[in-house]
């Protein structure tokens, strides 16, 4: 029982940390259709932007600074806004000659990604520590074996602040509506008045944004280096297609039903005695994607537009 | 395109002219190392061809290629490590404590199956996928992210599998190739050739290929596939048949490959090798198969080039090509050089006229 019960939690945990990092996606490629291989790359730099923050400022203000917190709170935006800007700056270089070409935005984002690792590597070649706030180092014991760790209830949290915050984004803002005309209708959007360039510029720049933010986030659960990004573009992906593209509460849904199938999967594969469990699940859960998407190639939450 | 400005004749000459240098006497003039090199650069020419007829001419954008050579490679690899250890186990078996030969590993003694299976597993498993996700019609962009998934798991089982095929250290124990040793000039010297004549010998197959009616039919379901539907035509068999050839010759790119370089590991099979491998046909030129091979000999001329000067400005180089290339030179070098010819040929020769575009090109330049 416990070990289900701490399999679900960890699950779960995977599962806010794949939304995390999927939501971002999810505008990007879900929304406008640019297969953003550079999406891993820019959760590095949110990475890096707290560990700016942690390591290099917070210092400067006292010894037990990065432990308090404050800074750790301030890099999470500052990682929103800075990378968003990051990716504002690639839209007007690099995306916005590339639209209406989705295999070539893949291979130019690939070769941005490219690019800021080898950055990332000239700054510093090895994975580095990030201070995380003490509060977030206790954890619940709610029974023998069963811990919930601060970091992970943390990371759940905010998934779903962001989740509310995007949802506020697009269906309380003007900003926001004007995404979802641009995204449902193009031409009619345009017709009506509707800048489709610089929609496509804020959108771009929000899915880099949050994107900086999940980054920010995985300093709780381990080192970071340059490669931190490359381990989430195959799974993001994934959950962007099964949840139906251009679906937020179809990523929503599979990021959670991907965190929580697989630790199941492990669990049982490793209690069947099987060797490497871990990567036999990616395995299985990978074949149960496709099968599904044999049956409804528009994934789980199909949207509906006219054209 | 630019077939229409050779006459047929002055073609073959020149492809005889190219057979006899490389064949003739280049093994003559490099030192064993540069033949190696060029052989290994000859190899991933073959895969970049295999994913021209996919993607150039096909328009279905596989990131699994690298899987495919991989598994070629692996293939070969483990007839190689038989051959290197006789009737005993291969070293790293016992490492890990096996006492037996694993079951799939007994008909590897034979290299006729491996070469054969090098080629009918990754065309096999193309098949099932591609029959797969044709069928339900998924395509363009999904189809990429599939196949770069499926890339992306299959390597992470191989480096789970330590005890059957070595893990993250691959299958690197190989001494001899049907009895001469790998090291030996000789054996170099007919590797490289071995790998220029499957390289000639598949690219004038290829190009046959795509002169032909089913050729038609590929650049045909490129640029409208639903039209080439309403004809009568089965697209999921057309672009299955083409998706498990490109896959097979990929294998077969393995299997030259394995025994110039001596290691097979999952590192082959990462994500960034397949994507690599669509650099250098969108370097060369999509869909005129000659690019393919141009893109992959010079890339690779550039990577191991520059690499031995400074290993890290590779990377940031590559990043910049791909970028510059795709903004800036979307339809590759031959691409490129035939728009220029078309346009200062009629500068003295009044009666040239350029080849009508195709509605594909029009529709690239348009967006």
């Amino acid at each position: 029982m416990q070990i289900w019960v701490s399999q679900l939690f960890s699950g779960l945990s995977i599962g806010s940390i794949l939304l995390l990092a999927s939501l971002g996606l999810a505008f990007s490629f879900g929304l406008m259709g640019v297969i953003n291989m550079a999406h891993g790359e820019f959760i590095m730099a949110g990475a890096y932007v707290t560990y700016l923050f942690q390591t290099l400022i917070a210092p400067n203000f006292g010894p037990d600074a990065a432990k308090g917190g404050v800074f750790f709170v301030l890099s999470i935006v500052a990682a929103f806004i800075i990378v968003g800007a990051l990716g504002l700056l690639i839209e007007w270089t690099i995306i916005r000659r590339l639209y209406g070409r989705p295999l070539d935005t893949l291979l130019a984002t690939w070769g941005l990604s490219l690019i800021l690792q080898q950055l990332a590597r000239s700054y510093n070649p090895q994975n580095l520590p990030v201070v995380a706030p003490a509060w977030l180092s206790g954890r619940i014991t709610a029974a023998p074996g069963v811990v919930f760790p601060y970091s992970r209830l943390f990371i759940i949290g905010l998934a779903i602040l962001c989740v509310i915050g995007v949802y506020i984004y697009l269906y309380r803002t003007s900003n926001g509506r004007r995404t979802r005309a641009v995204m449902q209708n193009r031409e009619m959007a345009a017709a009506l008045g509707v800048a489709t360039r610089r929609v496509d510029a804020y959108t771009f720049a929000l899915g880099a944004g949050l994107a900086g933010i999940a980054g920010s986030a995985l300093t709780l659960i381990g080192q970071i280096g340059p490669q931190l990004g490359t381990g989430y573009i195959v799974s993001t992906f994934l959950v962007v297609v099964l949840g139906g593209v251009g679906s937020l509460p179809g990523t929503i849904l599979a990021s959670l039903l991907i965190g929580i199938l697989t630790p199941i999967f492990e669990v049982s594969l490793s209690l069947a005695k099987f060797d490497s469990a871990a990567s036999l699940a990616q395995v299985i859960v990978l074949l149960l994607i496709i099968a599904f998407l044999q049956f409804r190639p528009k994934g789980l939450i199909a949207l509906r537009s006219r054209n | 395109m630019t077939a229409h400005r050779l006459t047929q004749g002055s073609r073959w000459i020149g492809f005889i002219v190219v057979a006899v240098v490389l064949i003739v006497v280049l093994p003559d003039v490099l030192s064993d190392f540069q033949t190696q090199l060029l052989g290994r650069f000859f190899t991933y020419a073959l895969v970049a061809l295999g994913l021209d007829l996919i993607w150039g001419y096909t328009g279905m954008l596989s990131l699994g290629q690298g899987l495919f050579f991989g598994l070629g490679a692996y293939c070969f690899g483990m007839y190689l490590n038989l051959e290197a250890v006789g009737t005993k186990l291969p070293d790293f078996m016992g490492l890990y404590g096996v006492k037996q030969l694993p079951f799939f590993w007994e008909p590897f003694y034979s290299p006729v199956f491996a070469i054969l299976m090098a080629m009918l597993i990754p065309a096999l498993l193309a098949t099932i996928l591609g029959f797969m996700l044709f069928r339900s019609r998924i395509q363009g962009v999904y189809f990429s992210i599939i196949t770069q998934a499926l890339t992306s798991i299959m390597a992470l089982l191989l480096v789970g599998q330590q005890k059957l095929i070595n893990g993250t250290n691959g299958i690197t124990q190989m001494t001899t190739i049907f009895g001469a040793p790998l090291s030996d000039h000789q054996t170099i010297v007919n590797l490289y050739i071995a790998t220029v004549v499957v390289l000639g010998g598949l690219y004038v197959g290829c190009r046959f290929l795509v002169n032909s009616r089913f050729g038609r039919l590929l650049i045909a379901v490129r640029d409208d596939e639903n039209r080439v539907r309403f004809m009568g035509y089965n697209t999921v068999v057309i672009k299955t048949a083409v998706f498990a050839l490109s896959a097979a010759i990929a294998g077969l790119g393995g299997v030259l490959f394995v025994p110039q370089i001596g290691i097979i590991s999952p590192n082959q099979l990462s994500i960034a090798a397949s994507i690599e491998m669509v650099v250098w046909v969108a370097v060369g030129g999509r869909g005129t198969l000659i690019g393919a091979i141009i893109g992959a000999i010079l890339v690779n001329l550039g990577k191991s080039t520059i690499s031995t000067l400074n290993a890290d400005i590779w990377q940031l180089i590559m990043g910049v090509l791909f970028i510059g290339v795709v903004l800036l030179f979307p339809k590759g070098i031959i691409g490129s050089l035939g728009d220029g010819w078309n346009r200062i040929k009629p500068l003295w020769d009044k009666s040239y006229v350029p080849q009508p575009k195709t509605e594909t090109q029009v529709e690239a330049e348009a967006s």
